[in-house]
């Protein structure tokens, strides 16, 4: 593998291997407990209920561990998982998403989805205000009229909603 | 000048208040779409009941605002319990119920008890039928016990530690018969594996196998009520619900029925739960529910307020010591 | 011949003026519910069924079956254009989908998937027009032991097909079989996995994943790639469809395969997922190209698409002739028969000739209907891949939000939504396959389930799984297909070994 042309640094491929692999042993290790706790054992009649998730965490762990030490092992020195400048670029997405993800519980869906795309179409894609401002909400009310008036599927609303009467 | 416009204050002032006065005198009636619960998932007997409400509320025009059918399947019921529990004083959101009102939180250990909740009215009640394939041997519930006696049974039903499950372990303590109880996902499905003799015996709602007796599949034994069923149309060529004998004269003494309810959140207005109770009064005299009511052979007992309570409080115990008795109650 | 007496008759039932239009709304609302995730056929025809109380049973049902074919066709299209699979039986409709959209064949792979979904289901419509008494007894066979050797086969003929590191492909399948398990356990009605979490109670969606997975890591790739989908510049015409013809006439047995595996599947009934992951194993196993799989490969997207939509329809049968419901969709419906006052079951063909004739009748032809109209939008799809990718970013993120909303009616899931969408990035940087996760992920649930129902039956001993020819044979194409990689290489070795011997001199 080649490296990056642009960015010299960033987060390297073995660490997040490495993290990765924890990520999932953690998981295995988890199961493990709480099929301990269901009981892991074999009644005369089949498994019980914490059966499979006890073993499936045994492989779990092993099968990571198998994983942290391949990464462990292997010393590709210098390869990046992500540089630095593109790990930039996922984060203009990702933290807005993480944002919109969260501001729907305070503000609904509505609210939060028309703020999105201002910021995709303004940030992103440097449209201007007069361009994004009519997708914004000619997406908003199809997807209310769309939603919440003609299939009768009501999604989260907000206070803005709440005052309009909904 | 001066005058003439304090008295049109003070006329302005008597409208004013009149018109509160008129706004409080007219009843309560929602002012948004209403949002109806379903603590299973799609195509089940709750959410049928619940989308038939929806259809006969629409199409008579009960009311103004639409009924929102909502699926919250989450844990045996236990989200949406907990969920419509949390949402105190709102009088937009109904809850319909089943059994799993009283074994889900008694299985479970979730913080909820039916209390919690404010009971509006009975809908129904779905009755059990014990049921065999119709080319087992046994024609009788004694037939039946005798052979669970010398071998046990398999016994197929929804769910675990749920009513049919509940049921079969009253059948056990009443009678000393042996059953390996099946769990399987839906009613339906139990009714068809009865069919193909996966399992020996069910005891499914009426409307789950009903199809399948009428092909001549199946063959009904007793019903889990006090008294038999009122359905005098013939199912078969030989027999209706009505000549289904009730458990307790075949000699198991054992009687089941699945409520068929509708809640509310805690803190609303005794205002509010009237309109709800007229609601569905007026839904109960529509030809749809009878038709549905007919079909699926159910109880038309209905209760409100305080005898209602009485009711519930009276079948939680009753799970209560069920459950505990089979060893279902979460530790 | 009776039956063509009385499909005519449905012919004449549905071809009324009325039924004709209701089957062209049901289509074109169908195809909107399908593009929408989390909006599948299921929640379409449920919120529908009671506003189709005003009709007559027959033009209700035509209405809502052409709800269900028009969902069918729209669930390939956000698969291959975006990744993002709307049911589980459009996963592996994804995997070779969603590349050749990448290369700029957007247009042939709808095309594709199209067609494909046309075979299957009129494959399906044919056995349940003329076989249907013999074989709605076949679904009475299947009881806890016959679903887990299903499910077994379909993992057998899946597994092993990855070329990823082993251990990897391994930890995936783990975590996928975790998540299936996160939630109330059937069997003895224990809660596992929540740790006192009411938001964990309804378990991990499959959607909510999936949309994740494949849907919100697709665009953190793209974006870190350079702020735009791949594929825009494709040609797209309608000459596509037919050099997509021309291509799919090479695949027939392909396509008579994955129909035959799909209407299995749909009468047993197994349902549509097991259906697509194996028809798709089995291609990938046969076809002397099997290792371009999974990189834009036509037979991919045909294989899975056919037998889908194969099991999809032939999954109706179960649910008139005994009440059990194939799909979820199917469940509804039935739901909808019982409202009109329509009892479902062995009992129904006999008693409502006109209902189930009529129905059948719309099937054939609700299902041309809606072949030609998508057929004839495919630029139009294609064309979606134009919009700016800041628009079209912010539209996807959207679409999934509601979508994963909808599964449960929970705002935690489209929190869970976006984890999983960082989780699928840095599995797919890291070279972890996806598909395995999400075929335990899908299947593992129910494989457990009937494990142990069996089990339960047989008190603990594991002869039921052999106990009658059905199962056996079952079971036995299930360890086939398992150690068919070894078979193959063995094979492959003796004949490489025999040549070589022959060219010594």
């Amino acid at each position: 593998m080649p490296q990056f042309a642009g960015g010299g640094s960033g987060i390297s491929q073995k660490l997040m291997e490495l993290l990765l692999a924890l990520l999932f042993a953690a998981g295995g290790v988890l199961a493990i407990v709480e099929g301990q706790r269901l009981g892991n054992g074999w009644d005369f009649d089949g498994p019980q209920a914490g059966y499979f998730p006890f073993w499936i965490g045994i492989l779990l762990v092993a099968a990571s561990l198998v994983n942290f030490l391949n990464a462990l092992r292997r010393n590709r020195d210098g390869q990046l998982f992500v540089s630095w400048q593109r790990l930039f670029l996922v984060l203009q997405v990702l933290v807005p998403a993480v944002i919109y993800g969260v501001a729907i519980f305070y503000v609904g869906i509505y609210v939060a989805s028309a703020a999105l795309v201002l910021w995709f179409m303004r940030g992103l894609g440097g449209f201007s205000l007069r361009q994004a401002v009519p997708v914004a909400a000619a997406l908003v009310l199809l997807a209310f009229f769309v939603f919440e008036i003609w299939f009768l599927v009501p999604l989260p609303k907000g206070p803005v909603e709440q005052a309009l009467g909904f | 000048m001066l005058a003439m416009r304090g008295s049109r204050a003070r006329l302005c002032a008597m409208v004013l208040a009149s018109l509160c006065w008129a706004a409080t005198a007219a009843a309560w009636e929602p002012s948004k779409p209403i949002q109806l619960y379903v603590p299973a998932g799609t195509g089940g007997g709750a959410d049928q009941m619940a989308r038939v409400i929806q259809g006969i509320v629409a199409k008579h025009e009960l009311i103004k605002q639409p009924i929102v059918v909502q699926n919250k399947p989450g844990g045996a019921g236990a989200e949406a319990f907990l969920e419509v529990k949390e949402k105190k004083g709102d009088a937009h959101l109904l809850l319909i119920t089943l059994s799993s009102l009283f074994t889900t939180p008694l299985a479970t250990g979730i913080p909820f008890r039916w209390t919690d909740l404010t009971p509006v009215t009975m809908l129904a009640l779905d009755e059990f039928v014990l049921w065999v394939n119709a080319e087992s041997p046994w024609t009788s519930v004694a037939d039946v016990l005798a052979a669970a006696k010398t071998q046990k049974l398999k016994m197929g039903g929804t769910g675990s530690r749920q009513e049919d499950h509940i049921i079969t372990v009253a059948i056990t303590k009443a009678t000393g018969a042996q059953f390996a109880y099946v769990p399987y996902k839906g009613g339906g499905e139990v009714a068809v594996q009865l069919v193909g003799g996966h399992v020996d015996t069910t005891v499914n709602n009426p409307i789950e196998a009903v199809s399948h007796w009428k092909a001549g599949k199946l063959r009904p034994l007793c019903v889990f009520d006090s008294k038999p069923m009122p359905y005098t149309e013939k199912i078969t060529s030989m027999m209706s619900w009505a000549d289904i004998p009730t458990c307790k004269s075949q000699g198991l003494d054992v009687e089941y029925l699945m409520l068929r309810g509708i809640f509310m959140p805690p803190g609303v207005t005794a205002e509010q739960v009237r309109f709800y109770v007229d609601l569905f009064a007026k839904v109960r005299a529509t030809p749809e529910w009878k038709d549905l009511m007919v079909q699926g052979a159910f109880n038309q007992t209905t209760l409100e307020g305080e005898a209602f309570k009485a009711w519930l409080a009276r079948e939680e115990e009753r799970h209560r010591a069920l459950m505990a008795e089979a060893g279902f109650l979460a530790k | 011949m009776t039956e063509l007496a009385a499909l005519f008759h449905g012919f004449s039932i549905a071809l009324a003026p009325h039924n004709l239009l209701l089957m062209t709304i049901g289509i074109v609302l169908g195809v909107l519910i399908g593009v929408l995730p989390g909006l599948g056929g299921a929640n379409g025809v449920a919120i529908l069924l009671p506003l189709t109380f005003t009709l007559e049973p027959v033009s209700a049902i035509i209405l809502l079956s052409c709800i269900y074919w028009g969902a069918l066709f729209g669930g390939a299209i956000t698969s291959i254009l975006f990744n993002i699979p709307g049911e589980p039986w459009s996963v592996a409709t994804t995997f070779d989908g969603y590349p050749l959209a990448q290369r700029g064949r957007a247009a042939e792979a709808l095309t594709a998937a199209f067609t494909s979904s046309f075979l299957g289901a009129f494959a399906a419509i044919l056995v349940i027009t003329f076989v249907s008494p013999l074989v709605a007894g076949f679904a009475l066979k299947f009881g806890p032991a016959e679903f887990f050797a299903v499910m077994f086969l379909a993992f057998a003929s899946f597994i092993g097909l990855s070329s990823a590191a082993p251990f990897k492909t391994m930890a995936a399948m783990l975590v996928g079989f975790l998540l299936a398990g996160v939630g109330l356990d059937t069997v003895t009605g224990q809660l596992r996995g929540t740790f006192g979490s009411t938001e964990l109670m309804r378990g991990f969606h499959f959607l909510v994943v999936v949309i994740g997975l494949f849907g919100i890591s697709e665009i953190l790739q793209s974006i870190e790639e350079g702020l735009s989908f791949k594929g825009r510049d494709g040609r797209i015409d309608l000459k596509a469809v037919v050099r997509t013809w021309a291509e799919m006439l090479k695949h027939k047995a392909i396509i008579l395969r994955s129909a035959l595996i799909g209407c299995w599947m749909g009468i047993t009934p197994a349902g549509a997922t097991p259906a697509s992951f194996m028809s798709y194993g089995v291609a990938k196993r046969l076809s002397p190209h099997g290792a371009e799989f999974g990189r834009g490969r036509i037979e991919g997207v045909i294989a899975p698409e056919t037998a889908a939509h194969a099991a999809g329809t032939s999954a109706l049968l179960p649910m008139l002739a005994l009440g059990i419901p194939g799909s979820p969709t199917a469940a509804v419906l039935l739901g909808g028969l019982i409202m009109w006052g329509l009892q479902p079951g062995p009992m129904l063909f006999v008693e409502q000739k006109d209902f189930v004739w009529g129905l059948i009748a719309s099937m054939y032809l609700g299902n041309v209907v809606g072949f030609l109209i998508v057929l004839v939008a495919v630029p139009w799809f294609a064309a979606i891949l134009r919009i700016p990718f800041p628009i079209i970013a912010a539209l996807i993120l959207v679409v999934c939000a509601i979508g994963a909303y909808t599964v449960n009616n929970a705002a935690f899931d489209i929190v869970l939504m976006l984890i999983f969408g960082v989780l699928g990035y840095v599995m797919k940087k890291l070279d972890y396959p996806l598909a395995p996760l999400v075929l335990a992920l899908v299947l593992g649930d129910r494989t457990e389930q009937s494990f142990r129902q069996a089990l339960l039956m047989s008190e603990g001993s594991f002869t039921i799984f052999f106990a009658n020819p059905l199962v056996a044979s079952i079971m036995i194409a299930g360890f086939v297909m398992l150690f068919w990689p070894l078979v193959a290489r063995l094979r492959s070795r003796r004949t490489g070994g025999a040549r070589a011997a022959a060219q010594a001199p």
